[in-house]
């Protein structure tokens, strides 16, 4: 049980031909074939003690590429301190799809459910797969790359208000790009969020 | 001969008890007196919020500091924060339980403007959904700017005709 993360990257490649190495900038990392997923987190849960889920999230490639999305799982060790990475690439790119990990960690669950509300990522078999950020019967999931930053258009989620009210989800102004702080600026008046580029508004068009 | 009237103040022995006045000083007196506030807190302006009810900035001053939690006992709503869509429903909700008559301050530039959230997922201005009385600028705002906000909603109750509203309702 005593493995070092380097150790358990060759082990894990012993026991599963299939894992390939990946780059990584800090600590181990290897992608995993979508079928084997499930199994290889669980080889390195109960045999080489990475008993933490740390954080699963994925990745959007961008419209086009193929794989389109990457899952990436986080596990963290308690038992020889570090972490490990795993990533899978999802096999369909309009339908993106992995198994649920929830049986190995429930701390899964309401991770896979924000990877599924925000990039679409399917996770067959989990219990409960609603949205948990955006409000149930959103039409879009925001953080693939194709999705603007101001938002689209959609009627409001309660039906009643909207009617009340007579307003609608618009597209955020977005005058000036994204409205951003400078950390790093000492005249605490510039520091504040402002629009980086203030040669265009909603009166003045961006200059080509 | 008539005396030269140095009374300036209420004198009952020649009032005869009777202190006369107009029903909208009088109503707008004990509103604006007793402005309790519904705390709308959703972000980081509520707790600016809580320090302006709290001892050293003391909203208690102006006769509002009894927060309710329960929109049918408040007068006034604070909308202290960042109202994203999905949570947007629920202000409209807890406003539309308020008793007439009710205001609404929109505290911070979130709350104003949507504010540095120029995004798909943040409405932008809480007065797109509720009808906004006065709006504080800050980010969040200090206790100071927010008294002035209450100070400033008093000053606007006590200008309105509430005595002709009560009668036309």
């Amino acid at each position: 049980m005593s493995t070092t993360a380097v150790d358990a990257k060759s082990a894990l490649k012993a026991q599963f031909p299939a894992v390939t190495d990946r780059a990584s900038l800090d600590w181990p990392a290897v992608n995993v074939p979508v079928a084997e997923v499930v199994a290889a987190l669980k080889y390195l849960r109960d045999t080489l003690g990475f008993d933490t889920l740390t954080d699963l999230t994925a990745v959007d490639w961008a419209e086009g590429a193929s794989p389109r999305f990457t899952v990436v799982y986080h596990l963290y060790s308690t038992v020889h301190p570090g972490y490990f990475r795993v990533a899978t690439d999802c096999p369909d790119d309009a339908e993106p799809a992995v198994p649920t990990v929830v049986e190995l960690w429930p701390a899964a669950n309401w991770h896979e459910r924000e990877c599924y509300d925000l990039l679409g990522v399917k996770f067959t078999g989990h219990p409960d797969l609603r949205r948990i950020l955006m409000w149930e019967g959103y039409p879009y999931h925001p953080l693939r790359k194709e999705f603007p930053l101001a938002g689209i258009e959609v009627p409001l989620p309660d039906a009643e208000i909207a009617a009340e009210t007579g307003t609608k989800v618009l597209p955020a102004p977005m005058a000036g790009g994204p409205f951003v702080a400078s950390p790093g600026e000492i005249n605490l008046t510039e520091a504040e969020p402002r629009a980086k580029d203030e040669s265009w508004n909603e009166r003045k068009a961006k200059p080509e | 001969m008539v005396s030269p009237n140095t009374e300036l103040a209420y004198n009952s022995k020649i009032e005869g008890e009777v202190v006369v006045t107009r029903a909208d000083a009088a109503i707008n007196w004990i509103r604006t007196n007793s402005m309790w506030p519904m705390p709308m807190g959703l972000a980081c302006c509520a707790i600016e919020l809580m320090a302006v009810a709290a001892s050293r900035f003391d909203i208690a001053r102006f006769g509002a500091e009894v927060m309710r939690f329960s929109p049918r006992q408040s007068d006034c709503m604070i909308v202290a924060g960042t109202v994203t869509y999905k949570m947007a429903t629920a202000v409209r909700r807890i406003y539309d339980q308020m008793a007439e008559p009710k205001w609404v301050i929109a505290m911070g530039a979130c709350a104003s403007s949507g504010g540095m959230y120029r995004s798909y997922a943040t409405l932008q201005g809480v007065d797109r959904i509720i009808p906004v009385d006065v709006y504080v600028s800050g980010c969040p705002p200090r206790p100071e700017a927010l008294l002035d906000a209450l100070m400033k909603l008093q000053a606007k109750v006590r200008k309105e005709h509430s005595a002709k509203n009560l009668l036309s309702a």
